[in-house]
């Protein structure tokens, strides 16, 4: 009995409390509704992975096939070839990206003249603004054999051009370099930040110890940098197999495809552009899982060794 | 400005502080120039362009590249939907995540850790490209102007940023006191929560509209229509498609192999037309952005 009164009181003091709240549910509307129209109903729409999708048939009338596309994906000729080009590219991206900005952030951070810093900084940060389509039409017009400035200097030196976009070989290069180029100077304004809440003190004991610059770097700035360099490591890690679509389509022509195809292209051109929907979404699905599956372990690693969640 | 360490300094500190200012240098070349060589070739006699020789400076000072800009309709209706687009969704995007935003950021609230890990799921799983497709064809959102505002306008991490913001600027006190004075949530968040705002909404206004300013993803798979295409879509056209389209559009020989002779020109002057207005805008908001990434930074 006494239980029963309790667990009433508790549930009239929520409902109580539910309504004192009501108004912070409806400033919730707004954004919930778009996650569920944007993100939760696209959910619903994966079983075609498992179907025979049909226009007729739509999603919930189209036969069930079973694990039929993964098998067909699997099997693919292109499986192997878009899954290394996928990881490939991102590890590149993340060994050739990942120190670029803390070196830039240490090397800035012994810079006296104030006015030197600020104009670097500020025009280390503009490429972020640059957006993909000019970014790769920029890189098209500068490395064009017949008039890129970048072929002028190549041939002035060795006597030939080289043809950078219609070359499997230099796809991954210009994909990791141009994205080094854009990112670099943005990337760093997180260590600045890290750089900056270095007490002085520890400095100026270790100048009077004798220590140079280079012993401060390592033996002050390094280790009060390190927590962010473990998250970022961490976080970029989490995101090995979700390469961007944007940037890669761009750069991506019939010459180059053998490097150049990955999981994200491949699945638009599946399905939008050859209108294999079902293979397209289990091909999409896939990638999803191991998404899914990396992210959920770089965020448990993150939250064990520094306490910090992406959330 | 020289401080007490100069004194100190060893030969060792002095040949990095050289070095170190050499290789910045480097780096600030290497930065800028490609920038800088974009306006010099736009304004540029399209001969030197055409033959690469250009290096340092403009040769043959000409404006036939803006010219063709200037006439050229797909930048300005590119421009004015990608203004649409970006103003709108900028707009609807604010108004969503600042409610959500704000109202996660109570502690009191009943459900509130279940109602995070809804948005937080979005993060790490999605439906996928052909799902959401078949999403919007069936809202009938397919090769409409609301589909290109709506979608980017809500992100989860907008709102996180939001959230991790008025936990850590609004003391629990001010919203405890307000609320016994009989001020309810929905007042408070207008008067109070609001006005103290301000950093965080240019904060999350500068990054959506920096997003919606440079995706052409959305435009590619959703829109068909011409007339409502995003300037980014245009510029793929001109920069990076071939010269198909433009073909079409020129009738005559003549204008043509004018148009072939100008091509590289163009190309240089759309992209400082399409790229100016950011570059010129952001220096003076860089203190904004550089806010924005500091508070991602803080533990939520």
């Amino acid at each position: 009995m006494k239980a029963i009164t309790v667990s009433a009181r508790k549930k009239g003091r929520l409902f109580r409390e539910i309504r004192r709240h009501w108004i912070l549910y409806v400033f919730l509307l707004p954004a919930l509704l778009y996650l569920a129209l944007f993100a939760y109903a696209p959910m619903y729409g994966i079983q075609i992975a498992f179907k025979d999708y049909s226009i007729a048939g739509g999603v919930w009338g189209s036969p069930w096939v079973g694990l039929k596309w993964f098998r067909f994906f699997f099997g693919s000729k292109l499986f192997s070839t878009v899954l290394v080009n996928t990881v490939v590219l991102s590890l590149y991206g993340l060994i050739a990206g990942f120190p670029m900005p803390i070196i830039l952030a240490l090397s800035l951070n012994y810079v006296k003249n104030i006015r030197f810093k600020r104009t670097l900084q500020t025009v280390t940060y503009l490429p972020h603004f640059i957006s993909t389509v000019v970014l790769v039409g920029m890189l098209s017009v500068f490395l064009s054999p017949r008039s890129g400035f970048v072929n002028t200097i190549i041939e002035a030196i060795t006597g030939h051009t080289i043809y950078f976009f219609g070359a499997p070989e230099y796809f991954r290069h210009l994909y990791v370099w141009s994205g080094v180029w854009q990112g670099a100077g943005w990337g760093s304004i997180i260590y600045m930040a890290a750089l900056a809440s270095v007490s002085p003190e520890l400095h100026e004991s270790a100048v009077i110890d004798g220590a140079g610059i280079l012993k401060r770097i390592w033996h002050i700035d390094i280790p009060s940098i390190m927590p962010t360099m473990v998250i970022m490591l961490i976080l970029n890690c989490g995101s090995i197999m979700s390469i961007g679509f944007e940037k890669v389509y761009l750069l991506q022509n019939s010459l180059n495809m053998e490097t150049s195809e990955v999981i994200s292209t491949y699945t638009y051109k599946m399905g939008l552009l050859q209108q294999k929907f079902s293979y397209s979404t289990a091909i999409g699905l896939f990638n999803n899982l191991i998404n899914f599956v990396l992210l959920t372990l770089v965020n448990k690693v993150a939250n064990k060794l520094s306490g910090y969640s992406l959330w | 400005m020289r401080s007490k360490n100069a004194i100190r300094q060893t030969k060792g500190d002095r040949i990095f502080v050289i070095l170190n200012s050499l290789i910045l240098c480097l780096i600030f070349l290497i930065v800028a120039y490609p920038v800088y060589f974009v306006i010099l070739a736009s304004v540029s006699d399209a001969q030197y362009v055409n033959s690469g020789t250009l290096l340092l400076w403009p040769k043959g000072f000409h404006l036939s590249g803006y010219r063709y800009v200037l006439k050229e309709e797909r930048i300005w209706v590119g421009y004015a939907n990608t203004i649409l687009y970006a103003s709108a969704g900028t707009l609807l995007g604010l108004f969503a995540s600042l409610l959500a935003g704000y109202s996660l950021a109570t502690p009191t609230l009943p459900g509130r850790k279940g109602i995070m890990a809804i948005m937080v799921f979005t993060m790490y799983f999605s439906g996928g490209l052909i799902p959401s497709y078949l999403i919007v064809k069936q809202l009938g959102l397919l090769d409409t102007r609301t589909i290109m505002i709506i979608l980017g306008s809500v992100s989860v991490y907008n709102i996180i940023l939001i959230r991790t913001f008025f936990l850590n600027t609004i003391p629990k006190e001010l919203q405890e006191a307000a609320s016994i004075d009989g001020c309810g949530y929905g007042r408070f968040f207008i008067q109070i929560a609001l006005p103290l705002s301000k950093a965080i909404i240019a904060v999350i206004a500068l990054y959506l509209v920096v997003g919606y300013w440079n995706s052409y993803f959305t435009a590619l798979i959703y829109l068909q229509d011409n007339s409502k295409k995003p300037l980014q879509l245009f510029l793929r056209e001109i920069l990076l498609v071939s010269t198909e389209s433009m073909k079409q559009q020129t009738e005559n020989a003549e204008a043509m192999a004018e148009y072939q002779r100008l091509l590289e020109v163009i190309k240089y002057a759309v992209i400082v037309v399409s790229t100016l207005p950011v570059m010129c805008i952001y220096p003076f908001l860089q203190k904004y952005f550089v806010q924005g990434v500091m508070i991602g930074s803080l533990k939520g």
